[in-house]
């Protein structure tokens, strides 16, 4: 299913990050971070006329040639997604803190429709909102709960 | 255009195709009308009302006429489209029954039978009229005209087939009538064909399209139908609908290797498995690249031959369509798409051969656009082509360090071997772009062909996709594409080139706080410093890289073993000196002050222990950690005193620095927080509050340019303050982790001690702290001694012994052997002393430190207290007894503790009430450290207050005398007698008391002593 999962904060620095192999950890965080330049533009392109929008699902980011890269928003973005057969895509997610959530996806998992995406977006935002109401979690510290990584695990794992 | 005469040609396809529509009956009659039918028929646009559901669309007919010919009509089974008549006119003007019956009826029914015999319903009979004939023919019937007579032998319910044209050559408004007539019939007939013939076929279409899990189906066969379709929506000028035929196609080839994928292989596409042998990219400059065509219609097409084809037929429709950025989103889309799909399918391809046909396909994507667009367009649309242009600079790449292009030394013979492979795979260069100077082909072609030629094209595209990033602020793209070319500069060994796109990245990342991309770029920065020699870079960058915990134990240790191999070789020729930062080195966690108030006084010895957490791997010796210390005077002498001291003890004298260095260093945390105090503002006058506030401290750490907080990376801004006082540790093992180190200093001049910097020499490298924040100081004072004398109660009063206490503060003096107080005595106050007077030593911080006897001497004059010796701030404290003597001694004894009210000598003390009087005492005192005596007064307070009054009764006289008590001590009143001075014989005084014990309290209220005289004689 999903080979990364990164909450990215306001400021654009991870506050978690996590991705499978391990050994591609850092060719994910290239991608995670370079992905973050569409972020910018789309939130910047479409923010300020539909913030009412409950839209958050960002859409695919871009493709390439071996990842998906998808990202949630709540600045009311359409959603622009297509699916390719390409390897891995990534996936976006924006709140209305500005918290982003990208999701890379293997590409050669066609079987992944928009609606898991969005679905599997909806899964880590609650379980995001979760942590957040920790009392011990400082917003903006990086996160380190259990109950999250489960979650994260879990869709990680789902159809590989 | 002359109708043809000849046989029809194969279909040629092209832009020129038109629907056919086959005339037939009179030529010369229709060639005499053609100019104004191909002109006039386009000019009005036509709605056309679709099948399933589609929008209604407004149409521009042309037409292709052609001589009608029997073999124009399809036979059973062809699917053919393009070539297919919708139309079948018969033209004619004759306007003779008997011509009618003779000839032209029977040449009618022969073509209504051709028809008939192909099922083509699609047909029209066009009457000419026109007048010149009408009125050489006299014998015609009015009202069974010509035009009644077909109507009525072939217009079986459809007299619509048969239309009037009259007189088409004039210039008349009935002939523009009729004009119009005709052609809104044959644009309707047309359209009903249209709608008739493409229903049919779409349906033939579907079905075959059902049919294909049967297996001797073939993708090929059904690509070639529904092109045929597609070719004929072009051909209307309906390009969306020609699209929509080739993404379906697209789709369900997709979906078939998706499904090939899940193991649910269709036979028909093991045959694009084939091993890929060509790789020469897309082509787009014609509208139909035959060639690719006839090899999909011959089933020869390999996967890229398909995708290609199927891409080409896309760009054109979408350019024409005006869409030219879909095709470059839709490019690169493709061109990731059957990278994968070969993937899937397991298709076996040589190595490089797949960068080499996205690398030209990219390139003509982009030329292709660039061709149909201005160049403000492609400015404002640079977002669409920039992955195109970053893809294509990312297989070059690629390419390079495959064919060995990259590498200091060249291609080696295998190399060499490869790009010849290579090329070989691309073939000769299409015709088309033969005369092109830039082609696609031609680029890659010559940089594959040698090293100078590859960094050149490879700089180029670079640096143009690094300006296209950077132009719509795609930075993070920009940094990367900067850092593969950083990358490519190391290879090159110009590590100068690659140190600024290092840096960059490095910065971005440091910003962002991305924690493993900035250990990454790092690494490459310090191979890239280290080649470049620059000494202070290289060991700050290995710094920050041992202490990285993303590294593994080895390569930290690694990094730290650099900068110690360097500090201990630059041992024997010193004069180097290098400066680093000191937070990857070590951080700075606790300063804790003994004695805890970090208030020292002169020649007291302070202690300040350090936590360090050091962050090295392995433990460091280290020859000397510094402190340098800034040295003020401090103005406000309060804060140096004892007193001070003793009312602030609370602070347990541990001062917390934040985490400088955390792993997100964006994050809030490490952003100092903010130092919050309240402000009031006193009126000086009656103290009343005027104003409140909140002051931000730090105000200067928070607002300062975000900029400045790179200079982590640049340790160049380090200084050494060259302070005359420094804290000193010497030869100091930091073993990993926490560390505590102990600075001693001896306090010299009173003033304050900021603590600035921190220095840690290892060898020839020092790790700077270069300030030290929160702020941390030590003061140190020199105090006087001081004497201090006060009752032990709340007041003294006169007459009874009481005990004072006498505090002696030594400050900086020290009291030696024989040191006395020397008190002079007051002519009303004794000094009563004990053998037994002790004395109690306190320390600095009021801790009883010793006790000692105390040698009071007197003599008539002075009083001489020996003081015990005491070490320099050090409290001496001791208590001596007072007696305020009366003042005056002539007045007896019995009255000297009463106020006798009218001669009160202090009337200025005397308040209204019953409230004491007082009496001041003053004492000189010589101190040992002083010449000038210490005036010290003590006031007494008077506890009594007498009155008295003479009362008569008869001859009798009686005397009362009321005494007060004004204290808050009981007292006892006995033996009260009255006494005449005068000594006169005849008054007898006769107390009138009992002799009894009276109680006199302050509480009891006024308590009445009266003393009865007997009466004066006389």
């Amino acid at each position: 299913m999903a080979v990364c999962i990164a909450v990215i904060a306001k400021e654009n620095y991870p506050l978690y990050i996590r991705s499978i192999p391990a050994e591609q950890e850092l060719k994910f965080h290239y991608t995670v971070h370079t992905s973050l330049d569409v972020v910018d533009e789309k939130v910047s392109a479409m923010g300020k006329a539909l913030v009412d929008q409950r839209e958050l699902y960002l859409g695919l980011l871009y493709p390439t040639e071996d990842y998906k890269v998808s990202l949630l928003s709540r600045l009311g973005i359409p959603c622009v997604k297509s699916m390719f057969p390409n390897q891995l895509h990534r996936y976006g997610y924006v709140t209305n803190s500005k918290v982003k959530f990208v999701m890379v996806v293997d590409s050669s998992n066609t079987a992944l429709r928009d609606n898991e995406i969005r679905s599997m977006f909806r899964k880590l935002h609650n379980s995001y909102t979760d942590v957040m109401c920790n009392p011990f979690y400082n917003p903006g510290d990086r996160i380190h709960s259990r109950a999250f990584d489960n979650m994260v695990t879990s869709m990680m794992v789902q159809v590989c | 255009m002359e109708p043809p005469e000849e046989p029809l040609r194969p279909v040629i396809y092209t832009m020129e195709n038109k629907p056919i529509v086959t005339c037939a009956g009179d030529q010369n009659l229709f060639a005499s009308v053609y100019p104004t039918l191909s002109q006039q028929l386009p000019r009005e646009p036509m709605e056309w009302r679709r099948s399933y559901g589609r929008a209604p669309k407004m149409i521009h007919l042309e037409s292709n006429f052609v001589q009608f010919k029997e073999e124009l009509l399809p036979k059973e089974g062809n699917k053919a489209l393009l070539t297919f008549p919708f139309l079948h006119i018969y033209w004619t003007e004759c306007c003779d029954t008997e011509v009618y019956k003779a000839t032209l009826k029977d040449d009618i029914t022969k073509w209504q039978n051709v028809l008939k015999a192909h099922s083509s319903v699609d047909w029209l009979i066009v009457v000419v009229e026109s007048d010149a004939k009408k009125k050489n023919k006299t014998n015609i019937l009015p009202r069974t005209s010509i035009v009644d007579k077909i109507r009525n032998d072939f217009c079986n319910k459809q007299s619509d087939r048969c239309v009037v044209l009259c007189d088409p050559l004039k210039d008349s408004s009935r002939t523009q009538e009729s004009w119009n007539a005709f052609l809104t019939k044959l644009r309707t007939l047309l359209l009903m064909s249209f709608t008739k013939n493409l229903g049919k076929f779409e349906d033939d279409m579907r079905t075959l399209r059902e049919k294909r899990t049967e297996p001797g189906w073939s993708f090929c066969e059904y690509f070639m139908v529904q092109e045929e379709l597609a070719f004929v929506f072009e051909m209307l000028q309906q390009f969306e609908d020609a699209l929509v035929q080739y993404d379906e196609l697209d789709a369900l080839f997709s979906q078939y290797v998706v499904n090939f994928g899940a193991g649910d292989g269709a036979n028909w596409l093991t045959f694009f498995c084939q091993s890929v042998k060509s790789w020469n990219g897309l082509i787009l400059r014609k509208p139909i690249d035959m060639e690719k065509r006839e090899l999909i219609q011959s089933q020869e097409a390999t996967l890229l031959d398909l995708r290609s084809y199927l891409f080409s037929r896309q760009c054109t429709l979408l350019i024409f369509l005006q869409r030219p950025w879909e095709v470059s989103q839709r490019a690169l889309e493709l061109l990731h798409n059957c990278v994968q799909e070969l993937k899937l399918l397991e298709v076996s391809v040589p190595p490089g051969a797949l960068d080499c046909w996205v690398f030209l396909s990219c390139l003509e994507v982009l030329q292709r656009i660039e061709g149909c667009c201005d160049r403000a367009q492609i400015d404002s649309n640079i977002s669409h082509t920039v992955g195109l242009w970053s893809y294509a600079t990312e297989k070059l790449k690629s390419l390079g360090y495959l064919c060995g292009l990259v590498s200091e030394n060249g291609p080696n013979s295998e190399d060499l071997n490869r790009t010849v492979d290579l090329l070989a795979g691309l073939g000769a260069e299409r015709p088309e772009t033969a005369k092109t100077a830039q082609s696609p082909y031609k680029k890659l072609k010559e940089a594959l062909s040698s090293v100078e030629a590859f960094e050149k094209h490879y700089l180029d595209l670079s640096h143009a996709t690094i300006e296209m990033y950077t132009s719509i602020g795609r930075i993070r793209s920009a940094k990367l594409v900067g850092k593969d070319l950083a990358e490519f500069y190391m290879r090159k060994k110009s590590p100068q080139k690659a140190e600024v796109y290092l840096q960059n990245a490095l910065k971005n990342y440091v910003a962002e706080g991305w924690a493993l991309p900035i250990t990454h770029t790092r690494k490459q920065l310090a191979e890239c410093q280290k080649h470049l020699g620059q000494i202070e870079n290289y060991l700050q960058t290995s710094s920050l890289l041992a202490s990285d915990t993303h590294l593994t134990e080895d390569e930290r240790k690694h990094f730290c073993q650099e900068i110690l191999n360097f500090a201990n070789e630059q041992k024997e020729s010193p004069g180097l000196k290098v400066v680093l930062s000191m937070h990857s080195f070590a951080q700075l966690k606790h300063l804790h002050f003994d004695p805890s108030n970090a208030l020292v006084h002169v020649g007291g010895t302070l202690s300040i222990e350090i936590t360090l957490l050091s962050q090295m791997p392995i433990s460091v010796q280290v020859e000397q950690i510094a402190v340098s210390v800034h040295f003020s005077i401090e103005k406000n002498s309060y804060r140096k005193t004892a007193e001070w001291l003793t009312k602030h003890k609370t602070s347990n004298g541990i001062i917390s620095f934040p985490n400088e260095n955390s792993s997100v260093p964006f994050s809030r945390s490490s952003s100092p927080a903010l130092e919050l105090y309240e402000m009031y503002e006193r009126s000086p006058s009656d103290n009343s509050l005027n104003t409140t506030g909140i002051i931000c401290k730090n105000v200067h750490m928070l607002l300062r340019r975000q900029e400045s907080s790179s200079s982590l990376e640049i340790p160049s801004g380090v200084t050494l303050e060259d302070g005359a006082h420094i804290l000193k540790c010497s030869n100091v093992t930091l073993d990993p982790g926490v560390n505590k180190i102990i600075f001693r200093t001896q306090a010299k001049e009173p003033g304050t001690y900021t603590l600035r910097q921190m220095c840690t020499s290892v060898g020839q490298v020092q790790f700077v702290l270069p300030h030290i924040y929160p702020i941390v100081q030590y003061d140190v004072y020199s105090q006087d001694p001081q004497l201090k004398v006060e009752p032990l109660t709340d007041s003294l009063l006169a007459g009874i012994p009481q005990k004072v206490k006498f505090t002696v503060t030594t400050g900086y003096y020290t009291i030696k052997n024989g040191d006395s107080l020397q008190l002079s005595n007051a002519d009303a106050m004794l000094i009563l002393f004990h053998a037994e007077n002790r004395a109690i030593i306190y320390s600095n911080t009021r801790e009883k430190s010793s006790e000692a006897s105390l040698m009071i001497q007197s003599s008539e004059k002075v009083t001489s207290v020996s003081l015990p010796m005491a070490p320099a701030y050090h409290m001496i404290e001791f208590e001596l007894e007072v007696l305020s003597l009366p003042s005056t001694p002539t007045s007896g004894e019995s009255d000297k503790l009463v106020n006798k009210e009218p001669q009160r000598k202090n009337k200025e003390k005397q308040k209204a009430g019953n409230c004491m009087v007082t009496l001041d005492q003053k004492v000189s005192i010589d101190c040992p450290w002083s010449i000038y005596s210490t005036i010290i007064a003590l006031t007494f307070n008077i506890p009594f207050k007498a009155t008295h009054s003479l009362l008569s009764a008869g001859k009798r006289k009686y005397i009362q005398v009321c005494v007060q008590n004004l204290s808050e001590l009981g007292f006892q009143l006995s033996d009260s007698n009255l006494i005449d001075t005068g000594n006169s014989p005849d008054l007898q005084l006769v107390p009138l008391n009992t002799k009894c014990q009276k109680f006199v309290q302050y509480s009891a209220g006024e308590q009445s002593q009266a003393g009865g005289s007997k009466g004066i004689g006389g």
